[in-house]
């Protein structure tokens, strides 16, 4: 057997190494690519959103490799992503392929039903060995957005950014290569001294907040690698979303790390008082909360016609105005043309010096709860 | 009298008459919006997000129209599950606070939160809540729910008779019954409800269909067992209540020898509708398919050429009298 599963940015360190821990033997899909898309849209539904078709154009690819078990994240609705797996076993069947797919369901379940999911995937390992295998990958995880933080932080004060990006890059690979705690948190620290030691600005940079849809904000092949463009026009994205604070919220029942998963939530009242699925409402919080801790913007990104996300935009119209901090809203669907993504990005980021220069005061002003809470009934 | 306002939209095709009762029982005045025109479309468009689906933005077409009529309150529920496991649409369950983030001087909302998804307990206690705020008495609003449960009863015997949740409820309302001209095909015609029954936004679909001399099938006019029963083949539960009906509505269908074709009309960037028809159009193998996609485009004559094509088409199959020369799909 030799399983694979989807790309999601870098989740697929972690997840090698997990698998490494249960005596699979699991190939990565080549990174995602114009092919992998091409591949994907060919054969996918027309309007599905673009995680899917990614998911499809991944699996096509690492069985090309060799590849015949699929193992795939599941759910329970409302947002579609929960019957993926169902269609994505339905293209691929009828494409011809031979393959097994293993579904891990129902994502807001148990740690137990997890561990059980996992030790079923592992055939020869006891659920000792399937614990130490999990918690290696979560410090693997821990150690790629430490990386990450760091470059979202350093790219935009570096005189030298292409450097940045080098140690970066070079860091995750020798993440990927550790083979055990010491030596993991030996390269951590060394490419993160790396990273910071690269000479940088004092100036003050733009701080925008990225909000919105777990897939895209994750995988940068999606969202035209916003974040590292931002970072070498200077400015600074601080995303609401990192993979381990999903794990620990979801899967972990938040008893790893703190987590402001709470707060999160309860600052998207009064916009949005109803989870929406997906990440709807932590995206409208996330908004607040960013406004509230003095961003000067937020940019929203998403699946084109991914549901959640078109009601956390409806209702962002309302957050903008009353808390007076600019938004925009980006959806990528299959489309290649970034210089427009690009130009956009500029324009939003030049609008957004300008209003500081001025001085537009992006006062959050202090609110009564329930002040501003719309006459119900 | 209060006067509270029901746009006419989205799940008014399916609840309207639980409302309507609901409310008068209480002796209070029911105002709808009138049925959607290229007015109510042009206001909702302007209104709403452009990536939110056409139902949608019609539906805030229908919002801004109630909210010049002087009322006490607007009713839109937040309807989040209306059976056991099953959603409706992450869209649905964002409903009020969209209407208040997008339009302006709205009328105090009734925004009950309807969520089944468990079990009826939580739906008690928000009718509860709601009782309290508007000052029923738990007696009356109970005996005015369970009467509603009753009109709705009797507009659903209705729909078993080939009419639609529309006609449906205009004959409830006291219009006469129209009548179904002669037909030679049967027609499944799958689709939300809010698309499909409102005549603007499907381009009067299924009358366009009857005229063109065919039966048409839609699934409430269909046993629930049955389509349940098709729709639990597949290997997972749809947990969309909507997808999970039509699912299990095609794949009866298309095992149906009176059935000569099916077509499934999709909203364009519905989420749901993107999954379920993709797994229809692989499923059906049987019988003559067509997938058609509706936005707020106004060509109505492309819609209608394809109809009539794939009535031409059916007919031509059928006298052929042969089941293997033609392609059944593709």
């Amino acid at each position: 057997m030799i399983a694979t599963f989807p790309h999601m940015g870098n989740m697929h360190i972690p997840l090698k190494a997990l698998f490494k821990g249960l005596k699979l033997h699991a190939i990565e899909p080549p990174p995602v690519s114009k092919r992998t898309l091409d591949l994907g849209v060919k054969y996918s539904p027309e309007f599905a959103c673009l995680p899917l078709k990614i998911n499809v154009g991944n699996f096509i690819e690492a069985m090309e490799k060799g590849a015949d078990t699929i193992v795939m994240g599941g759910g329970w609705g409302p947002c579609r992503f929960g019957y993926f797996a169902q269609v994505e076993r339905e293209i691929l069947k009828d494409l011809g392929f031979k393959f097994t797919m293993v579904v891990l369901e129902a994502p807001d379940s148990r740690l137990t039903d997890l561990l059980r999911q996992i030790k079923a995937l592992g055939e020869n390992v006891s659920i000792g060995e399937a614990y130490s295998a999990l918690k290696f990958a979560w410090y693997k995880l821990k150690a790629v957005e430490v990386l990450e933080k760091s470059l979202e932080s350093c790219l935009p004060r570096a005189f030298n950014k292409a450097l940045v990006e080098k140690y970066y890059e070079q860091g995750l690979q020798s993440i990927d290569q550790a083979e055990n705690r010491k030596a993991l948190a030996a390269v951590t620290l060394e490419a993160n001294r790396a990273i910071h030691a690269v000479n940088c600005s004092d100036e003050p940079v733009l701080k925008i907040g990225l909000v919105g849809e777990i897939y895209t904000i994750l995988e940068p092949s999606t969202n035209c690698h916003i974040t590292r463009h931002m970072g070498r026009i200077n400015a600074e994205v601080t995303r609401s979303i990192y993979l381990s604070d999903w794990v620990n919220d979801h899967l972990l029942g938040g008893w790893v790390k703190k987590s402001n998963h709470h707060h999160i939530l309860e600052s998207s009242r009064p916009y949005l008082n109803y989870a929406v699925g997906g990440h709807g409402r932590e995206t409208v919080g996330c908004s607040v909360d960013f406004a509230r801790r003095g961003y000067d913007g937020i940019i929203q990104i998403g699946p084109l016609t991914c549901m959640p996300e078109i009601v956390a935009q409806s209702v962002l119209g309302r957050v903008s105005r009353e808390l007076q901090i600019p938004c925009m809203t980006m959806y990528f669907d299959e489309h290649s043309g970034n210089a427009g993504v690009y130009t956009r990005l500029e324009a939003f980021v030049d609008m957004l010096a300008r209003r500081k220069r001025l001085n537009v005061q992006t006062p959050y002003a202090r609110q009564c709860p329930g002040q501003t809470v719309e006459a119900g009934v | 009298m209060k006067r509270v306002g029901i746009p006419h939209g989205l799940f008014y095709f399916y609840y309207y008459p639980l409302w309507k009762s609901f409310f008068e029982d209480l002796g209070w005045e029911v105002v709808t919006s009138s049925p959607s025109s290229r007015r109510t479309i042009e206001l909702g468009i302007d209104t709403a997000v452009d990536e939110a689906c056409f139902p949608i933005k019609v539906y805030m077409g229908h919002i801004r129209e109630l909210c010049r009529c002087r009322l006490d309150y607007l009713f839109v529920p937040r309807l989040v599950s209306i059976e056991e496991r099953s959603y409706i649409c992450p869209k649905f369950m964002g409903i009020p606070d969209m209407v208040r983030a997008l339009v302006d001087d709205t009328p105090p909302l009734i925004d009950i939160v309807v969520d089944m998804s468990r079990n009826q307990k939580h739906f008690q206690r928000e009718m509860n809540e709601l009782g309290q705020k508007l000052g029923v008495k738990r007696r009356d609003w109970q005996r005015a729910y369970q009467r509603g449960l009753q009109e709705l009863g009797f507009c659903r015997a209705l729909t078993r008779e080939g009419h639609t949740m529309a006609e449906a409820i205009q004959i409830w309302e006291g219009q006469p019954a129209p009548s179904l001209p002669f037909a030679d095909l049967n027609i499944g015609l799958l689709g939300h409800g809010y698309a499909l029954y409102d005549t603007a936004i499907s381009m009067d679909m299924i009358n366009r269909l009857r005229r063109l001399g065919s039966r048409v099938i839609l699934p409430e006019s269909l046993e629930r067992h049955l389509v349940e029963a098709q729709a639990a083949t597949v290997p997972k539960r749809v947990f969309w209540t909507l997808g999970r009906s039509m699912l299990g509505s095609a794949l009866h269908l298309d095992q149906r020898v009176d059935v000569d074709g099916i077509i499934y009309v999709a909203c364009f960037a519905c989420g749901p509708d993107s999954i379920i028809g993709e797994i229809i159009e692989r499923k059906i193998k049987n019988k003559p398919f067509m997938f058609l996609t509706i936005d707020e485009h106004t060509g109505e004559a492309g819609l209608l050429t394809r109809l009539e094509a794939f009535c031409d088409m059916l007919r031509r199959r059928r006298n052929s009298n042969c089941d293997s020369n033609l392609s059944s799909y593709g």
